[in-house]
């Protein structure tokens, strides 16, 4: 296909290391999509890259309106990308509301693609604009293309009969294929894309096709116009080997089919649809082959519950939910710590409290899973730093759920969940297994007979002759499972729960420092997706030669074991959450060290600069 | 273990556990207790294969009694471990045992779903109209009027009916019996026999604290005229005389009862019963021993295709290309070297 390849010659091209373009339109304007599949264009052109995807909670808010802007933002370069990007360069909006929400985040002179023919007046007066935007100085500071795009994609499409309705949803192929041309993309995974979605409707895939290849070609005209300067972005230097990109729902769902694999157990996943976490269910949902069965249940307590009943009868039971799900899953958890059974309990946290933001992103949910129990009632607490962590982190989940017999609770976010980037794919084949043996033998045989290392118990399933036997969530005897009201017994149950899970940090990495000096001045001491700003961060300032270092924690319950040393080598240390300070709270407890909050519950994630200044203003004092 | 010989020396006694039951003296419970361990010998299920999963509540304590494997939960959410104990292993024969508060109030969407969804197992509905362990409150099967320690001056609450909702969720096996019928074992065979979600509704006598509220159907010197023992294919007769009947009323399609040589009524006009007949089922399901004599035995059995079945059949499909292998997947779609 001669004519999708790019005949501009390279030399107009001005070479840059990083873009970062905030797609923004309607949430009925496919912003999403659009923003997909130039993630899936920028992959396979080499470069690193790192996607956010900011859509409203309504499938579909009334059309025009502020709250109805869906955007998605990605950063991609010749250099290592860390975070979806502060402040974009290039802002594509394809309403008057979509200009009206994100102008504010626009980098200074950067560039703004506007959609003129949606600057009607009714769209104007729905985004809250008194006067067009177009039309005053408002847009002075940036470089400004203003396109009819509604008129040109109604032309480009005329041919294959489509309605006017139909037409326009083409519009986000059509600025797709003028961003493509604005940075020099090759249109055609694009093209092979939307003929293997709309294989059902050819006429649909025409016509986007069609689309792409007008807003390409316009992008070709005007440059020769010179409107607008076009780029080059060299693909990134990164480690050898095979990659693809991979969204943290995707990596989540994959790295606990692998890690079912590694113990040798079959995956039972119960659970009810939630926004952010229901990414999962739908990917596990499709992998049926490899023996997972999946459960759509009809509340929270009853998607848990399943799970337990399936570790039970000899599955890794595996539930997902998002903070307000976790919450009605509490009682469920406890009995699964009382009856010692493997667990994983994914929590794709959200903004709360209640309902909160459902699309927005927060890490607030910290103290639910270590503390947010009746009873003393410990658990270990992971948390994932991004998309393809998702799959390690998983893998560690269920390494630890089944060894030591126990709940895990899993925290990623909606942000990690749903962010792209490239992943160097891992070789499942090659990692060490840690296969699940099933307690057989009759001799001697309690339901509480402990391994002396682990503390965990034996698990012995239905369908095991001999070793029929009774459990629950009344306190047990340890050893034979019998109900006890022995005061000793309870004391000595609790402090074997605690133990088994203290135990654990032996069993997991000392915590390393991820940049810098493993003692100074600063530390910033980071869980969860906060490792993307605080990375860059304190990459830029020991560039200054700064001195301060990177701490971000996997292992959030029980903490590695050198942690509270390693903290104390530093003369400050500073906790940068989406939340009001909860793994700062934590930390002081544990090590009564003084670690101060750095708290954002914006929904956004940080920027750079926000933790820059901190690392600026800590060390200036 | 050669689990055939095994199976044919089992006893009532091989069912019990080594732990003291702990229920109070003349409850019903013991009596289902018993009849349960008198029904699972006839039964070609090898021991290792069974499972009691109870929630909380008196009832809810039936799991350590067995000698089997059992599973006590939490309030209400015995139905959802039973579902996921049943789809990891459908070899496993999952008994389940609750109660009207257990099942009905805090547990009642689970109950809903799993009747629906036709998960192959039995559940055991110890109904004794009250809340027991928590000390007598009245509870979503009590009677209206029912005096209880939250309900000083009688409860306001209409009573739920377990069995005309086990129907209306879409259960395709119902039947009802009380604690110390004789015959209660020959129910559970047939609960256990239907492959599906088997609903028994046993009336349990609460000595405690709602004593003798099923008087007025199980009392010795009414039960003729207040039970009607309902078998398939058989006319609906009941009576001391063996003389009354239930019949159809066409104009109102309600049920009534009628006394044979009476005013014209001959056998013929008495309603058959058909086990296969949601409908009738329904109609009789909701005779409560007030104006007509309350139904015990199979009132509706018609089985369906059940819910592990649909899983297995899935799994089985997707299954069907040969075993993949995940750095397979991990590999499909776009890639690139670098």
């Amino acid at each position: 296909m001669n004519e999708l390849k790019i005949k501009t010659d390279p030399a107009l091209r001005k070479e840059v290391s990083s873009v970062v373009i905030r797609f923004a339109g309607d949430s009925g304007d496919g912003i999403q999509i659009t923003g997909s599949r130039f993630t899936d264009t920028t992959a396979l052109a080499g470069n690193d890259l790192a996607t956010f995807p900011d859509f409203p909670a309504e499938i579909r808010a009334p059309v025009g309106t502020t709250f109805g802007v869906s955007a998605f933002q990605i950063n991609f370069g010749s250099r290592r990308i860390e975070t979806a990007g502060d402040d974009p360069d290039v802002l594509v909006a394809l309403n008057p509301a979509a200009l009206m929400v994100n102008l504010a985040r626009l980098k200074p002179g950067g560039m703004i693609i506007i959609d003129s023919g949606a600057f009607t007046d009714r769209n104007l007066k729905k985004a809250g604009y008194l006067e067009n935007p177009l039309e005053d100085a408002s847009l002075e500071a940036y470089t400004v293309l203003d396109i009819n795009i509604t008129k040109l994609v109604l032309e480009a499409v005329k041919e294959f009969g489509l309605s006017q309705k139909e037409g326009l949803r083409c519009k986000n192929f059509w600025v797709l294929g003028l961003v493509y041309w604005i940075y020099g993309r090759d249109r055609s995974d694009t093209v092979d894309w939307l003929r293997r979605k709309f294989a059902k409707r050819p006429d649909i895939a025409d016509a986007n096709i069609a689309a792409l290849n007008a807003g390409n070609i316009y992008g070709e005209a005007s440059e020769i116009g010179g409107l607008t300067q076009l780029y080059a972005i060299p693909a990134a230097v990164m480690p050898h080997g095979l990659y693809r990109t991979v969204t943290g729902g995707e990596a989540l769902a994959w790295g606990l089919v692998a890690g079912a694999e590694l113990a040798n157990l079959k995956i039972f996943f119960g659970s009810y649809p939630i926004t952010p976490a229901s990414p999962v269910l739908h990917a596990l949902a499709r992998m049926k082959q490899f023996g997972v069965k999946t459960f759509q249940a009809e509340d929270e307590i009853a998607a848990i519950c399943s799970a337990i009943g399936a570790s039970y009868a000899g599955s890794l039971g595996i539930t997902s939910s998002s903070g307000p799900g976790i919450a009605l899953k509490g009682e469920a958890i406890g009995l699964a710590i009382s009856t010692e059974l493997p667990l994983i309990i994914v929590n794709s946290q959200r903004a709360g409290p209640s309902t909160g933001l459902p699309t927005k992103t927060e890490q607030s949910d910290l103290y639910q899973a270590v503390y947010g129990r009746n009873g003393d009632a410990p658990l270990v607490v992971l948390a994932t730093h991004g998309p393809s962590d998702c799959f390690e982190v998983a893998i560690e989940a269920c390494r630890l759920a089944t060894k030591y017999m126990t709940p895990v609770m899993l925290l990623t976010d909606g942000y990690i969940g749903n962010a792209a980037e490239p992943w160097l794919i891992p070789n499942v084949a090659d990692r060490e297994a840690f296969p699940k043996a099933f307690e057989t033998n009759a001799e001697g045989f309690e339901p509480y007979n402990r391994d002396p290392d682990t503390l965990a118990r034996h698990w012995a399933v239905p369908g095991t002759p001999g070793l029929e036997h009774r459990i629950g969530g009344i306190e047990k005897e340890d050893g034979s499972g019998n109900i006890s009201y022995e005061p000793a017994n309870h004391q000595r149950m609790t402090d074997l729960r605690r133990d088994k899970i203290l135990n654990i940090a032996n069993d997991i990495p000392e915590q390393a420092v991820e940049n810098g000096e493993t003692s100074g001045k600063l530390a910033i001491v980071g869980w969860g997706s906060t490792y993307g700003p605080i990375s860059r961060a304190v990459d830029t300032k020991l560039a200054e030669g700064k001195e301060v270092s990177h701490i971000h924690l996997r292992h959030i319950w029980p903490l590695p074991r050198n942690l509270g040393d390693l903290l104390r080598g530093f003369d400050r240390v500073i906790v940068p959450e989406m939340n009001d300070g909860q793994l700062k709270t934590v930390l002081r407890d544990q090590y009564l060290i003084d670690a101060q909050p750095l708290t954002k519950v914006t929904g956004q994630p940080f920027k750079i600069s926000e933790i820059e200044r901190a690392i600026d203003a800590a060390l200036e004092n | 273990m050669n689990v055939a010989v095994t199976k044919d020396k089992l006893k009532p006694a091989d069912f019990a556990s080594d732990q003291e039951v702990r229920w109070c003296p003349g409850c019903g419970d013991y009596a289902i207790l018993k009849a349960v361990q008198r029904t699972l010998p006839d039964i070609d299920t090898p021991k290792e294969n069974y499972v009691f999963v109870s929630g909380i509540g008196c009832s809810s304590r039936f799991p350590y009694y067995m000698s089997t494997y059992g599973f006590h939960t939490i309030h209400g959410r015995a139905p959802a471990f039973a579902t996921g104990i049943k789809i990891a292993n459908p070899e496993l024969d999952v008994w389940m045992v609750t109660g009207d508060g257990d099942g009905f109030s805090i547990g009642g969407n689970h109950m809903l779903h799993v009747l629906r969804r036709n998960v192959n197992m039995q559940i055991l509905l110890c109904n004794n109209e009250i809340y027991g362990l928590t000390k007598g409150q009245y509870s979503p099967t009590s009677g209206v009027g029912l005096r209880t320690p939250s309900s000083p001056d009688g409860s306001v609450d209409t009573p739920l009916k377990p069995l005309v909702f086990t129907l209306g969720a879409g259960a395709r096996f119902a039947a009802r019996g009380y604690d110390t019928q004789k015959t209660l074992p020959d129910i559970l065979k047939r609960a256990h026999a239907h492959k599906g979600t088997s609903m028994v509704e046993i009336l349990q006598n609460c000595i405690v604290y709602n004593d003798a509220v099923f008087d007025n159907v199980l009392a010795r010197d009414v039960a003729a005229e207040k039970q009607l023992h309902v078998e398939h294919g058989k006319p609906m007769i009941f009576g001391a005389e063996k003389n009354k009947g239930i019949r159809l009323n066409t104009q109102s399609l309600t049920l009534e009862a009628v006394t044979i040589g009476e005013n014209g009524v001959t056998e013929a006009d008495i309603l058959v019963h058909d086990e296969t007949n949601r409908s009738l089922a329904t109609l009789i399901a909701d005779m409560d021993g007030h104006d007509l004599p309350a139904a015990f035995g199979v009132i509706y059995c018609n089985p369906t295709a059940t819910y592990e079945d649909g899983i297995t059949e899935k799994l089985e499909a997707a299954k069907a290309n040969g075993k993949p292998s995940l750095d397979a997947l991990l590999r499909q779609g776009h890639t690139w070297e670098a």
